[in-house]
Formats: structure tokens, sequence, C-alpha cells
């Protein structure tokens, strides 16, 4: 029994977690050089082009030209669109599937599940089918004889917007979901008995518990359209600009690192600044709960 | 249900279900607008199609730079499989089990490629491969792809690992097995549903991702830029097969990561 009893203390010692050991360390080592070398290094490297000069022009040109700084504010204003369209679409969904039945609950996330994995670019395209000047709507409305001529809905706003909510709502509906699954049903029949109307208890009860939800879900939907460029790219046909898409042409077209590297800054700063007043929110609302 | 207070009258829950029947619709539509178009007869694009046939798919089939990029992103695809699995599950059990000073910057750095932009990410490798010639080569695209997909890798492992016993280990161990051997035996077997959907969610990741591939893949066109090059130069029913092919296959992944492993799944629940 002794030596059973050595070799369990000696396994004991070895539980892992409890001893600061090497091969924690070793096993991401690979992980930490390669991301490092890959990833950290270079975007640090992109941020300091930005700077190389020692000037500060590049963030003067993008802040200060009117061209430039209608850019990023319009990617405010189309990423602050989205999530609040996403927002409209996802909540009431949201609460659809929680309060569905199973086969409504079945064919409501088969249209959600399977449009999400299907590919950006595959959907973009189908957008600009159903949009562009033989397109379905074009067609439709020919056919009525509401219009005489085709047209396009495509290279605008509402277009790009149409496109980008497709794309994002889901990841609204998802976390918003996961919230409302775990709201306590009785939480609700305590505010009718206690004689609350539907809505207020709605207002008052309801939505203030699934907060969390909205909060993760438009923190998500809002730092991904700020940086989205498949569907402004394709749908806006140049006519609607975003950040990442004027990265994309000061990077291939005029080799322009130090500007690209300021905007490059300007978005990580802007996703980051979001997603720490995300971190904020919901630690306060951790501790006060 | 029983979050409703019961009611005499039925037509918020009707508009409830009308508004999300509408949403559904607005969801499904391209997917329903790209499967007709994929068949259809006429030489260019046309909706309704006038008529069944499958010139599109062939033309797809008998074009060489479709077929070269399908197999440039398999190859892209499977080799980031490989290795942000491996490096993933590797870094998965060092974050979930170890106590190292500096655990928490490796957790924020195996974190920060969901956070950061595709497009910074994308431009910052470009700016490194640039210089290394490194452009245009599948493998190029995708070291870019495994940095993008080890941070899924290692969510999908490490919630799993989260839940695993660490008893069981400890037992092995106590019985006499080494840590490798208990490792082996005991907890891989248990977590493999979940390193199986995360490579294939690894695998989707790649062959779906376009701007990092735009970027890196020069010539040696990926699937989406071939595809994303074409619909900027002419729109063709070809893309319409193409897409409906990509659909498949990933519909594909998804069953087998459904069967083989513990499914991959955006809900948590």
């Amino acid at each position: 029994m002794s030596a059973a009893a050595a070799s369990g203390l000696s396994g004991l010692s070895r539980v892992p977690g409890i001893r600061t050991h090497g091969g924690a360390v070793a096993l991401s080592l690979p992980t930490v050089v390669f991301l490092l070398v890959l990833f950290a290094i270079p975007v640090l490297r992109l941020m300091l082009l930005s700077v190389e000069s020692g000037s500060l022009a590049p963030y003067e040109k993008a802040f200060t030209d009117e061209l430039y700084l209608g850019v990023l504010f319009n990617t405010f204003k189309i990423a602050l669109f989205v999530t609040a369209v996403s927002f409209l679409l996802a909540y009431p969904v949201a609460y659809f599937l929680t309060v569905a039945t199973p086969v409504w609950r079945m064919i409501g996330m088969f249209c959600l599940l399977m449009p999400f994995w299907t590919s950006i670019l595959v959907r973009t395209y189908a957008w600009m089918v159903i949009l562009g000047r033989r397109g379905i709507v074009s067609e439709a409305l020919l056919a009525l004889g509401i219009t005489d001529a085709p047209f396009s809905m495509l290279h605008n706003m509402p277009a790009v917007m149409i496109g980008m909510v497709h794309v994002l709502m889901p990841y609204m509906v998802f976390p918003v979901y996961a919230v409302m699954q775990r709201v306590d049903p009785n939480v609700m029949q305590a505010a009718f008995g206690l004689g609350a109307p539907a809505w207020r208890a709605f207002f008052r009860v309801y939505f203030p518990l699934t907060l969390p939800g909205v909060l993760s879900g438009a923190t998500l939907v809002f730092i991904l359209s700020m940086g989205f460029f498949i569907t402004p790219a394709l749908l806006g046909g140049g006519k609607v600009m975003m950040i990442a898409m004027l990265i994309e042409t000061y990077v291939h077209e005029f080799l322009d690192w130090e500007f690209s590297g300021a905007l490059s800054v300007a978005l990580l700063t802007f996703t980051l600044v979001i997603y720490a007043l995300f971190k904020r929110i919901m630690k306060a609302e951790q501790n006060w709960s | 249900m029983s979050t409703e207070r019961p009611r005499k009258n039925a037509w918020p829950r009707r508009l409830l279900t009308i508004y999300c029947s509408a949403v559904f619709f607005f969801l499904m539509l391209p997917l329903l607008v790209v499967f007709p178009l994929s068949f259809s007869s006429a030489s260019y694009l046309q909706f309704p199609p006038p008529g069944f046939s499958w010139q599109w798919y062939e033309r797809y089939l008998e074009t060489p730079a479709w077929i070269d990029a399908t197999i440039v992103s398999l190859k892209v695809a499977l080799g980031t499989t490989v290795l942000a699995t491996l490096l993933g599950t590797m870094t998965a059990f060092s974050l979930v089990r170890g106590k190292y000073p500096g655990r928490a910057w490796v957790d924020r750095l195996v974190a920060a490629p969901i956070i950061v932009p595709n497009i910074v990410i994308a431009v910052a490798i470009y700016g490194l491969f640039a210089k290394m010639h490194l452009i245009g080569n599948w493998f190029g695209v995708m070291i870019g792809h495994t940095v993008y997909a080890i941070p899924f890798v290692v969510l999908v492992v490490g919630a799993s690992l989260r839940t695993f016993d660490v008893a069981q280990e400890q037992a092995a161990m106590g019985l006499g097995a080494s840590r490798l051997r208990a490792v082996w035996r005991v907890t891989l077997p248990q977590i493999k549903p979940a390193i199986v959907s995360a490579a294939f969610l690894a695998f989707i990741t790649s062959f779906d991702e376009l701007i990092i591939a735009l970027f890196l893949s020069g010539s040696n066109m990926t699937l989406p830029k071939k595809m994303f090059e074409n619909i900027i130069s002419e729109i063709d029913p070809t893309i319409s097969a193409v897409s409906v092919l990509q659909i498949i296959l990933v519909g594909v992944v998804l069953a087998l990561s459904a069967r083989l492993g513990s499914g991959i799944s955006p809900i948590k629940s």
C-alpha cells in the first residue's frame, strides 16, 4: 500500500493547476511566438509606420481633411444605424424563439443559422441580384407596371445597410436569446400578480433583465460594422465609403503605408474604446446585482 | 408561454409571429434567390429563370481558373485546420490548467485577433509578407488564416476543458500513469468532440475568409477572392453555381461536426 500511497502523493503534487509548472508555459509558447511574430508585432509596426516620418501629418490628414473626416463620420453613422436596426429585428426574434412552440423554434433557428453559415460574399452577391438593374425588385415592379424602365437600387446607403443588417443581425439574436432563456418566468408572473399591465411588466422587469444580452449583441454588431469591407465595397459600388475600404485603397492602390497606418490606428482605437466601454458597463452591472 | 400573462387577446402574439416571419423571410431571401439562379437556362442574369439547366455548374467545372481557386482554398483551409487546431488546443490546455505569471497576457494575446478588425490584421500581415516575398503563396494565406482561427479553437476547446473533471486525470495519475499518458488516454478522448468541432470551425473560417486572402493570395487566388473579382468585373450566374456548391460544402462540414463533434453552435445556452 505504501507504494500506491507514494505514487498517489506524487500524483497529487502534480495536480493540474496547483503548482506553477513549466509544462503549461511550454504548451502556450508556440502559439505565443506565432501570434507575436505574425500578428502583434506586424500590427504594432503598422501603427508605428503612421508616425515614422516623425510628424503627425497622416493623422492631421485623416482628421481635418473633409473627405476623410466624412468617411470616418459615415462609418460611425452606418455602424450606429446597423446596430439599431439589428436590435429592432433581433429582439422580437429572440423573444419569439424563447416562447415559440418547438416547431416554430426549429423553423426560426433554421432561418437564422442557414444564412449565418453561408459566406458573406455569397449573400452579398445575392443582394446584388435582388436589388440590381436586372434584379428581382426592378423586374417585379416593371412587370406590375409600377415603373416603366428598369432601375437599380444598388450603390447607395440603403443597399449597404440592408446587406450589413442581413449579415450582422444574427450576432444580436444569439446573445439576447441566451439571456432570455435564463430569465426566470416567475419574475414576470410576480409583476403580473402585483397588477402590472403587460407593457409595464415588459419595460420595467423583462427588458432590464435582458439588457446584458442586448449590450453584448450591440457591442459585437457595432465593432464588426465599423471594420466592414465586403458588403459596402460591393453594394456601395464606390459611392459609399467606409474606413476599411479607405485602408484597402491606400495600401493596394497608393502604397501609402503612413496614411493606411494612421487609419488603422483610428479604426483600432475606436474598436478598443467601444470594447472597453462595454467591459466597464458589464462589470458595473455585475457589481450591482 | 410561462412568461406571458394569460390573455383574452391573442393579437400581440399573432403580430409577433407575423413580424418574425417577415424577418425570417428577409434572412432567407438571398438563399432563395441563389439556388434557382444557379440552375438558370438563361445566358445572363434573369430572375425568375426561364428554364432549368446545368450550364453554370458545367461552366464552373470546365473553367480552370475556378478549379484552381477551389484547390488553393481547400489547401489553405486544410492547412489552417491542422495548424490552428494543434496550436489552439495546446493553448487551451495551458490557459485552463496553468497558473503562471503572464497567463492573463497570453489570454489577451490569444483573444486579440477576434477584436482587432480583419482589415487591420490583413494589412499588417501584408506589410510583413510583402518584404518576405510571401504574397501569392498559399501558405502565406494559411498563416494569416491561422492567426484568425486560433481564438475560435481556444474558445471551443477551452470551454470543454473547463467542464472536464480534473479528478479523473488525477485518478489516472494516482494509479501510476504519467501526466502525458493520463491526458492522452483520459482527458483527450473526452474532449475530442470539442476538438473536432473546433477543427471544423477553423476550416469554415478559412474557407469563407476573403479579406486576408484579398491581400495575401496575389494571383494565386482563393475561391472567395476569385468570386470577389468576378462579382466586380462581371456578374454571371456561374457565381450562383459556385455559391450553391459552397453552401453545400459548409452544410456538409456542419453536419459532420454535429455528428462527429459537439456541434458548432453560435448559441450559448
